[in-house]
């Protein structure tokens, strides 16, 4: 490619003839001649291609999805997509220099504000990558707590964030064990959990709502079970407006997934890792933490701070390795719950209970099928089970253009024939309909 | 060459007006679905009218500094414009609504992309597999790592110890040491590793050297085979920081140089936008004998059709939750695109260019330690500041005065008082020139000029120690302080 007029001044200005005079301190044995890539292209034909390439993909807007499991689609009001698009926020990076990036800094105080709120924890940081390294690092923040090197885990938890909370272990040479979950109600078998506590065991993780719905009724026999060991809460924030939060259930630390707010379902990523905990354990939190001050004039100001258990300061003794995190959709949840308010919140948060209500009850009424499996209480997601295989089912939904719920076969194998299914408010009555109406036919 | 960022009086969202309350009363149980003893008793969120939420934010972008604004040289980081294009597609619903256990044949434009992006990481890298899966570049490290450890124990070895130079980015270490390794830095020479101090350094408990080529001085290691060499035969793997892979882009690769491990930052050199700083994406390429150790699933390609192969027995696992942030890496694989190799190749070249431009012009004003040439970012020391009691931060935030965001500060450690600049490609001659032209004025001003600085920004420097103090960390905490306060001057 050739240079630009500029280009070549600037060479000449540096007493160089070509741009490979630039070059020249990479030895030859390594150098490469270009990339065989294909030319670059105009950005109407490019539009085109992906148009095209993309085509080939079924949205929840066009065909009707019943899967959750951690990811979930929600109405993402205009508001919320124009203040998320503001250039000024998203080209800029952490924000080392406060002065300039006072908009973010609060945006970022804002959101830890909201998650404090919903969770009742001392504070939030600016966000972790997901909730499945959330998990993983929750693990290793509550082995820093205490130094034991065992973390119990609840079965009822997905697999994605219990395979990677199994790699985090796995680095720190902790030990992860399973805690299973009690059969009719779906909620953390007490039983269990009493007899595998140890003096090696730092913590335990649970949800509620767990992976597979119920909402856990048993916190205070947990939180009483363990002891001074650190009780670690997954949860779903959307579900908070409801629920007591963790920090009323005197969790240590909170986990959970904000995509439900504001962010799209985007193939699960980005998303945003909410990480929280009691005051007294913020110096073993990973991540980022924006903290109220002032400025010289006495002026509110916002700034990142507790920088010393960071990698850039503390680097192999950082309590984490986290620099980029998820920051833009942590600005995006804060727009979100400022949008939508208490009232918005809460209203959402009720009819996703009233849908999954009225979704399980029409799915049992069908001969061969149950739900919701388990007696515990949910909010918008439960467990159904056929007589049909899991996997059959999926396959005369799909046949339909329906995307039913999450097969559950390969990873919870004793619940049978079961699938996952997630209804939230973006449902309507006739998506319902669809849905019975498919099932019955498989029957 | 004037600027003043704009200055609102924002309230916290907590403090703001709310709008009329709903007469009735809210049923948390919704009919009794939820137990009354696991319903929240209240929700502390502010009702507010949208008009007030829209002004709030937009408010506060405008007291934000982005790329859109100006140059923003942060060394490190590749702050180079974000073609709007890429934004705009990761809103398209074939992006956007998708879930990720969808059944992979209804979401085969999206296993396409991915896999395409794969192939393409590949051709740039010098690698021959790619997995997506890492959210970041620290997290890109991390998996690398997982790597090497699983690499070493399928040969019945354990060894634990990682050996970094000590110019490495501070998630080197912290990525080693998360894996479970002792971590041993080396001190460099003349700016890059020395090879004594390596060898010396090397045993049988190495397990990886981690690297970036160009250095984080912009200095290419110019020994890199001969590293290489020393550490294969101690039967060590060499891994590549890739946030400087801007670069060497059609130039030289990873692969080239005999790196086994590599991570991308798709948020620097493939023009993902760093959303204030996140999300990006840290993209993970191996050569042949170590991609069975690849995180699941792998994206594999059957006739015209893409599916998922989570049988790889081998594999470290997932080390996040599905695909990885699969909105920033549509955006890559839209920036690679429309750039194209030669498009990619000129980048590097300008990004070289217009890094050693700032250098020629500003090595004069300020030092520069080890070396003339320099890739794609370089250092400058800003120790001539002390004859007037200055420092490097007073320097640069006064920088911000003039409507350029300051260059990254105290990195790498070894240079005292670091400026790390990195202009990247996208800047005009024009801007570069502008900026030498502030530099030299700065220099010029009264010193009590820079040690107040910033005077033109939304505040003035912060009481960062109180914040560290007060610990206020949500509008929760303010509250309780407040009621604190109050109750104890009463
Ligand atoms: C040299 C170097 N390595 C690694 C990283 C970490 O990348 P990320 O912030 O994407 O985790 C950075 C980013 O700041 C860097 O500059």
């Amino acid at each position: 490619m050739g240079l630009s007029k500029c280009s070549l001044e600037m060479l000449q200005e540096m007493g160089l003839k070509s741009v490979e005079d630039l070059f020249t301190d990479i030895p030859k044995e390594v150098r490469t001649n270009g990339l065989r890539l294909p030319d670059g292209m105009s950005e109407l034909e490019l539009r085109r291609e992906l148009g095209s390439m993309l085509a080939a993909n079924r949205t929840a807007d066009s065909h009707p999805s019943f899967l959750g499991a951690g990811i979930y689609n929600h109405f993402i009001p205009a508001a919320v997509r124009t203040i998320m698009g503001r250039s000024e926020f998203i080209t800029s990076y952490t924000p080392y220099q406060p002065e300039i990036s006072q908009g973010m800094l609060q945006a970022l105080f804002e959101y830890q504000s909201y998650m404090a709120e919903l969770t009742a924890m001392d504070v939030v940081n600016s966000s972790m990558y997901d909730a499945s390294t959330a998990l993983g690092e929750a693990a290793l923040m509550s082995n820093r707590i205490n130094g034991a090197k065992k973390f119990l885990v609840s079965r009822a938890v997905s697999p994605e964030r219990r395979d990677v909370a199994r790699l985090y272990a796995k680095g720190a040479g902790i030990e992860l064990v399973e805690v299973g979950y009690d059969r009719p109600t779906g909620t953390v078998d007490l039983e269990d959990l009493r007899s595998k506590l140890s003096p090696e065991v730092s913590g335990f993780y649970f949800e509620t709502p767990n992976f597979l719905g119920p909402i856990e009724p048993h916190w205070k026999d947990i939180r009483e079970i363990l002891g001074q060991k650190t009780m670690v809460v997954g949860t779903n924030p959307m579900a908070l407006a409801l629920l007591r939060p963790p920090g009323d259930m005197g969790a240590d630390i909170v986990i959970g997934e904000a995509q439900v707010f504001g962010a799209p379902m985007s193939l699960g990523g980005p998303t945003v890792g909410v990480l929280g905990c009691k005051s007294e354990h913020v110096r073993k939190m990973p991540g980022r933490i924006i903290g109220m001050t002032a400025d010289l004039d006495g002026r509110t100001a916002f700034c990142m701070t507790l920088q010393t258990r960071e990698q850039h300061i503390r680097r192999s003794k950082a309590t984490s390795n986290i620099c980029s995190n998820e920051a833009l959709l942590a600005l995006g949840a804060a727009a979100y719950l400022a949008v939508v308010g208490r009232t918005g919140l809460q209203e959402i948060a009720a009819k996703n209970v009233g849908n999954m209500k009225a979704l399980s009850a029409r799915i049992t009424k069908i001969s061969g099928f149950r739900a919701p499996h388990f007696s515990a209480a949910h909010f918008n997601e439960f467990v159904v089970t056929s007589d049909e295989k899991a996997s059959e089912v999926d396959r005369a939904l799909l046949s339909k253009g329906i995307q039913g719920g999450h097969v559950l076969t390969k990873h919870f194998p004793e619940l049978g024939n079961a699938a996952l299914y997630a209804t939230t408010e973006m449902h309507t009555k006739e998506d319902h309909d669809r849905l019975i109406e498919a099932l019955e036919g498989i029957r | 060459m004037k600027y003043h960022q704009a200055v609102h009086d924002v309230p916290v969202l907590f403090e703001a007006c709310e709008k009329p309350q709903p007469g009735t009363m809210f049923d948390a149980t919704v009919g009794g679905a939820i137990p009354k003893e696991l319903v929240r008793e209240d929700l502390r969120i502010p009702d507010l009218p949208e008009r007030d939420v829209v002004k709030h934010f937009v408010n506060l972008s405008q007291m934000n500094f982005g790329v859109d604004n100006g140059l923003y040289p942060l060394g490190s980081c590749t702050m180079k414009y974000n073609p709007k294009l890429c934004d705009e597609v990761v809103s398209w619903p074939s992006i956007a609504n998708i879930h990720p256990l969808q059944d992979p044949s209804t979401i085969q434009g999206a296993l396409r992309l991915m896999y395409e992006l794969e192939r393409m990481l590949c051709e740039i890298g010098g690698v021959d597999a790619v997995t997506l899966q890492p959210a970041a570049g620290a997290h890109g490290e991390y998996t690398g790592v997982h790597i090497v450890r699983a690499y070493h124990e399928s040969r019945g070895e354990t060894r634990n110890e990682v050996i970094l130079p000590d110019t490495a980015h501070g998630t080197n270490p912290a990525s080693a040491a998360m894996v479970g390794y002792d971590v041993l830095e080396i001190p460099s020479k003349e700016g890059c590793v020395d090879i004594e101090a390596l060898k010396a350094a090397i045993s049988k408990d190495t397990a990886a050297f981690m690297l970036t080529n160009p250095n984080t001085l912009g200095l290419f290691e110019k020994d890199v085979r001969e590293i290489a060499g020393v550490l294969h035969d101690a039967g060590a793997l060499l891994y590549y920081d890739g946030a400087n892979l801007n670069a060497i882009m059609g130039k030289t690769s990873p692969g080239k140089m005999d790196f086994d491990i590599v991570h991308f930052n798709l948020h620097k050199t493939f023009a993902t936008p760093h959303g204030g700083g996140g999300p990006g994406a840290g993209p993970v390429g191996v050569n042949r004998r170590l991609e069975e150790f690849l995180p699941v699933p792998r994206i594999i390609k059957e006739g015209d059709r893409f599916a998922l192969d989570y049988d790889r027995p081998k594999s470290i696992g997932k080390v996040r939750a599905h695909f990885g942030n699969f909105g920033v890496l549509a955006r890559a694989y839209t920036y690679i695109k429309m750039q194209g190799g030669n498009g990619l190749t000129a980048a590097s070249e300008n990004a070289v260019l217009n890094s050693n431009y700032l250098r020629h012009h500003l090595s004069k004003d300020l030092e520069l330690p080890y070396g003339q040439l320099r890739k794609h970012e370089f250092v400058l020391s800003g120790r001539p500041l002390k004859a007037k009691g200055l420092r490097t931060l007073d320097f640069a935030k006064r920088l911000l005065d003039y409507g350029f965001h300051a260059p990254t500060i105290y990195f790498p450690l070894i240079v005292e008082e670091a400026i790390m600049i990195e202009p990247t490609e996208t800047e005009s001659r024009d801007t570069l020139d502008t900026f030498v032209e502030v530099c030299r004025k700065i220099l010029a001003e009264d010193p009590e000029l820079l040690k107040s600085a910033p005077h033109n920004t939304a505040v003035r420097r912060l009481d960062e120690a109180r914040a560290a103090r007060e610990m206020i960390f949500s509008w929760r905490a303010y509250e309780k302080k407040a009621a604190k306060d109050q109750a104890g001057s009463v």
